[in-house]
């Protein structure tokens, strides 16, 4: 997502457009016919170099190695959790893999039904089998804050441009934010800091199309919290 | 297709009852994305007809056991509203709707790109509001915008669209008076890109060259129902598009 700068108005796909017929190499979201390269998904052409793909405006989060994502916990075995990470298919997670001694049966001590546990994905084979580690650094259960769920298509857009959106809000909110590739965010800080941030966030979803963003969700902050403005000006920059 | 009356469906004119020539189809529209709850959605009127179709998933797949584990499978479920109809029609599936669903499901498993989910349902939902004819087709041709707009990966989107015969003339788009007293049926499902036939069937008699009048019509009809379809996808982003980029 860095990597794109300005350039003229990008092109909205569907299924089935025909993206390229010059022989540029088929990237994501695409499809090959004929030598020939079509649309998979509805979503926004983008050309990158010698590839073209297709940025895609939906569709459901499919888990890919080394993501973090925020999981529920919602089964309990002898020996594993089985973990909802928002992908069409259950994530278990292995006793193995998380940072405990646990023993046999005893699963429930650790994790229980309903916790929400950070996660890194660390494998995804062909069928699609799933397997999930807690054992990384940062990686850990959740206590406290606010969960939000976004479309993960607009994950980036929360991200921003190298990590500026997400911290700028981050800085006016001082909340401390963890954003998982899955589409669930958390949000943890004092009570009312935490709801304009939950809103800030609520915003950048409704509105991510739109340009500027960054602009205008400091100023969305700045208003709901005028004393935080205040202190930043003066403190930070 | 049984009935018989003493309107007369096509004029000397060559115009139908509803005022058509023999080639036209009905005023179609299309608008995506009209339910929250679904993944993706779309609502359809073409002529008389309203349909509304939505869809779920991939998710994973219940009941167990048509779970496929090398592609995704497609559980179509089509449904008449007990008052899409003037006379009542009595609820729940019958013959004729397990039917329609099972053509509808085989034609979009065509195109959507089942196998990068493995073991995971997509599931669709077509609701029939008001029925004058041509539904199966509406049907289909409202759920692969369903598709598209739930953001799931298919080679294509599939527009419908019936052709048929009446007072000997070969119709394009049949309406229910022309249906039901008329002397054919031919609804007609493609992918445009490669124009291959994903759904066709006959109720009625034709000749062969009536036949293959009406699939012509229909291929031509095909392909004007495939841009209202695009259209109302993009219309959905448009609308809201400033550009991204600036502060990406």
């Amino acid at each position: 997502m860095e990597k794109r700068s300005a350039r003229p108005a990008r092109e909205i796909v569907v299924p089935g457009d025909l993206l390229d017929d010059s022989g540029m190499n088929a990237g994501n979201n695409t499809y090959v016919l004929d030598g020939n390269v079509y649309a998979s998904v509805l979503g926004v052409k983008n050309i990158f170099q010698n590839n073209v793909n297709v940025i895609p405006l939906g569709g459901c989060y499919m888990p890919s190695t080394g993501d973090t994502v925020l999981g529920v916990i919602i089964d309990i075995g002898p020996s594993n959790w089985l973990v909802d990470i928002n992908a069409p298919y259950p994530a278990p997670l292995h006793v193995n893999e998380v940072p405990w001694k646990v023993e046999f049966g005893d699963t429930s001590r650790y994790l229980n039904l309903g916790n929400v546990v950070m996660l890194k994905v660390l494998m995804v084979d062909e069928s699609k089998k799933i397997q999930v580690t807690m054992k990384d650094s940062g990686l850990r259960r959740i206590e406290g804050g606010q969960i939000v769920e976004i479309p993960h298509s607009k994950v980036s857009r929360i991200i921003g441009k190298s990590g500026s959106m997400i911290q700028m809000i981050k800085n006016l909110t001082d909340c401390r934010i963890f954003v998982g590739q899955n589409g669930r965010i958390w949000v943890d800080g004092d009570d009312e800091n935490t709801d304009v941030a939950v809103a800030a966030i609520k915003m950048i979803e409704a509105n991510a199309q739109s340009s500027n963003l960054t602009e205008k969700v400091k100023e969305f902050i700045e208003n709901k919290l005028p004393q935080v403005a205040d202190e930043d000006d003066n403190g930070e920059e | 297709m049984s009935g018989h009356t003493d309107m007369v469906l096509v004029n000397d004119e060559g115009l139908r009852i509803d005022g058509r020539t023999a080639e036209e189809k009905r005023p179609i529209k299309i608008e995506a994305g009209v339910l929250s709850n679904a993944d993706g959605s779309a609502y359809l009127e073409i002529g008389k007809n309203k349909v509304l179709a939505a869809v779920y998933g991939p998710r994973e797949c219940h009941p167990r056991h048509l779970q496929d584990p090398t592609k995704a499978i497609i559980q179509c479920k089509y449904n008449m509203e007990a008052f899409s109809v003037s006379d009542r029609k009595r609820p729940g599936p019958d013959r004729r709707s397990i039917e329609i669903s099972k053509i509808i499901a085989e034609a979009l498993e065509k195109v959507v790109l089942t196998e990068l989910f493995p073991r995971a349902s997509i599931d669709v939902y077509i609701e029939i509001l008001q029925a004058n004819a041509g539904t199966r087709c509406a049907g289909l041709t409202a759920a692969s915008v369903a598709l598209a707009d739930a953001g799931i990966p298919m080679r294509d989107i599939i527009p419908a669209i019936a052709a048929g015969k009446a007072d000997d003339h070969v119709l394009l788009d049949l309406n229910k008076e022309e249906d039901n007293f008329g002397q054919a049926d031919v609804p007609l499902a493609i992918v445009p890109s490669t124009d291959e036939i994903v759904l066709l069937q006959m109720d009625g008699n034709m000749t062969r060259e009536e036949f293959d009048h009406a699939i012509d019509l229909a291929y031509k009809a095909c392909h004007e129902v495939y841009d209202v379809q695009k259209e109302a996808l993009k219309k959905r982003y448009t609308s809201m598009k400033e550009e991204v980029d600036s502060d990406e």
